[in-house]
């Protein structure tokens, strides 16, 4: 996993996110994952597994206005279970029997992420299975899909022709300490007191280092601070 | 009862919503002078009201704002983040699993238990959504009440003085401590259930969705 996430780091075109999401899909063995931009002006870009035949389907009968799943999670942050969204409408649900038609899950786990200026992304995982093992499916993995579905959309606004890249986002003084802590073997209680704060504000520091440093745990997140000079030891 | 709304749903709720933003502009202008802006509405708003934040809402008997907070993905622009760095080591919160919580609010006529009833659904939102932290922006002297809730912050620092007097300070809820709100707030853990289910989507059983 740490491989991939280094991947989607030094991908240089679009095809690499393809790859990765081919990836994840088999680790997690489900059906689908897809990852599907908006811009605030209606244009769409996308990768992931559905059918292609899908994909061309739903962008001719412009299912993006339908869709309950990107109705339900725009202009959104918290991450949405398909069986939460309305579905009640005529045009929803046939919307729903054509995509089961085209091979695509019931089940349905959608990430909505807020990008800069308006632009809106959303990664979701789908499968065919039943209420329950989705249930501990989500609740295992949604983290670590959280975080992904971050470092996509990061991806993805980098490789957006005309865009400047954005600077590597730099650690503060604490953060630099206490990933250096970390680094040299010392224990959360023993970094915490070294810094005199309290157990809690490390797991916050820390938690934060990590989402900048593109991380999925503490220990790639102190590899990959040292990897890219950002503490040295 | 609890609502959880997006800003862009505030429009179907107008009295809720003016009621809000008028308690809001009695606490922070009114009471404690703090430098906000008031409209001619006598409602106080700022920039992060329009960024779509997320507002739990105390919502009373009669339809009117008892209570309320503001949430934001620190992902995104946040207030602790852009004014108030001095106060967290200089450490710029920054992950999917951190909310900013600002503009904790109480009406002036709120009733008993509605600040532990906005605790209460400040968890319900940690474990719903896979959250592990807040870092909220409160008047310094809501520390005492919060402590007496059973859902003390962290403080990470303190500016000003008097009633003027702001902390940056961090919350996490262990499922000990929402029974323990749960019982100040007199609202019994299923009731905050069925209120965050209910804002959220109530989840159909499986074979309503396929069959439909």
């Amino acid at each position: 996993m740490d491989d991939v996430i280094a991947r989607l780091e030094c991908a240089e075109h679009p095809d690499a996110l393809q790859a990765v999401i081919e990836w994840l899909r088999d680790y997690y063995s489900v059906d689908d994952i897809v990852y599907h931009w908006v811009s605030s002006n209606g244009d769409q870009y996308g990768c992931g597994t559905y059918d292609p035949k899908w994909v061309a389907r739903y962008l001719e009968k412009g299912y993006l206005r339908i869709d309950p799943v990107v109705i339900g999670c725009y202009q959104r942050f918290h991450p949405v279970d398909w069986k939460r969204l309305d579905w009640s409408g005529k045009a929803a649900r046939s919307f729903m029997q054509d995509a089961a038609e085209h091979g695509v899950g019931h089940q349905g786990y959608s990430i909505p992420i807020r990008g800069p200026n308006g632009q809106f992304a959303l990664f979701t995982v789908s499968h065919s299975c039943d209420d329950e093992q989705w249930a501990s499916f989500t609740e295992l993995n949604r983290r670590d899909l959280i975080l992904l579905a971050h470092y996509f959309n990061q991806t993805a606004l980098k490789l957006e022709p005309g865009r400047k890249p954005e600077p590597t986002q730099p650690l503060s003084p604490r953060e630099v300490e206490t990933m250096t802590l970390l680094a040299v073997g010392y224990s959360r209680a023993q970094v915490a007191e070294t810094l005199a704060i309290s157990e809690h504000t490390l797991r916050v520091y820390i938690e934060s280092a990590r989402f900048k440093l593109g991380a999925l745990n503490t220990t790639h997140a102190v590899a990959r601070a040292m990897a890219r000079g950002q503490i040295i030891v | 009862m609890i609502r959880y709304l997006y800003g862009d749903q505030l429009i179907d709720h107008p009295k809720l919503a003016h009621t809000m933003f008028e308690d809001r502009a009695g606490q922070f202008k009114t009471r404690l002078g703090w430098e906000v802006q008031v409209n001619a509405f006598g409602e106080e708003r700022d920039a992060y009201d329009d960024l779509n934040p997320l507002y739990v809402i105390w919502e009373t008997a009669m339809g009117a704002h008892g209570g309320s907070m503001r949430f934001l993905p620190t992902t995104g622009r946040t207030m602790v983040n852009e004014h108030f760095l001095d106060l967290t080591d200089g450490v710029p919160f920054q992950s999917p699993f951190i909310w900013e919580c600002t503009r904790f609010c109480l009406s002036r006529h709120a009733e008993p238990g509605t600040a532990a009833a906005l605790m209460l659904a400040g968890g319900e939102i940690m474990q719903g959504f896979g959250i592990r932290h807040f870092v909220g922006v409160f008047d310094a002297r809501m520390v005492r009440i919060y402590n007496r809730i059973g859902a003390a912050p962290e403080v990470l620092g303190t500016q000003g003085a008097g009633r003027q007097t702001i902390s940056v300070g961090l919350w996490e809820f262990s499922e000990a401590a929402q029974k323990r709100v749960s019982q100040v707030a007199g609202i019994p853990l299923q009731s905050s259930r069925d209120w965050f289910e209910k804002s959220f989507g109530d989840v159909l059983p499986q074979q309503d969705v396929s069959a439909a």
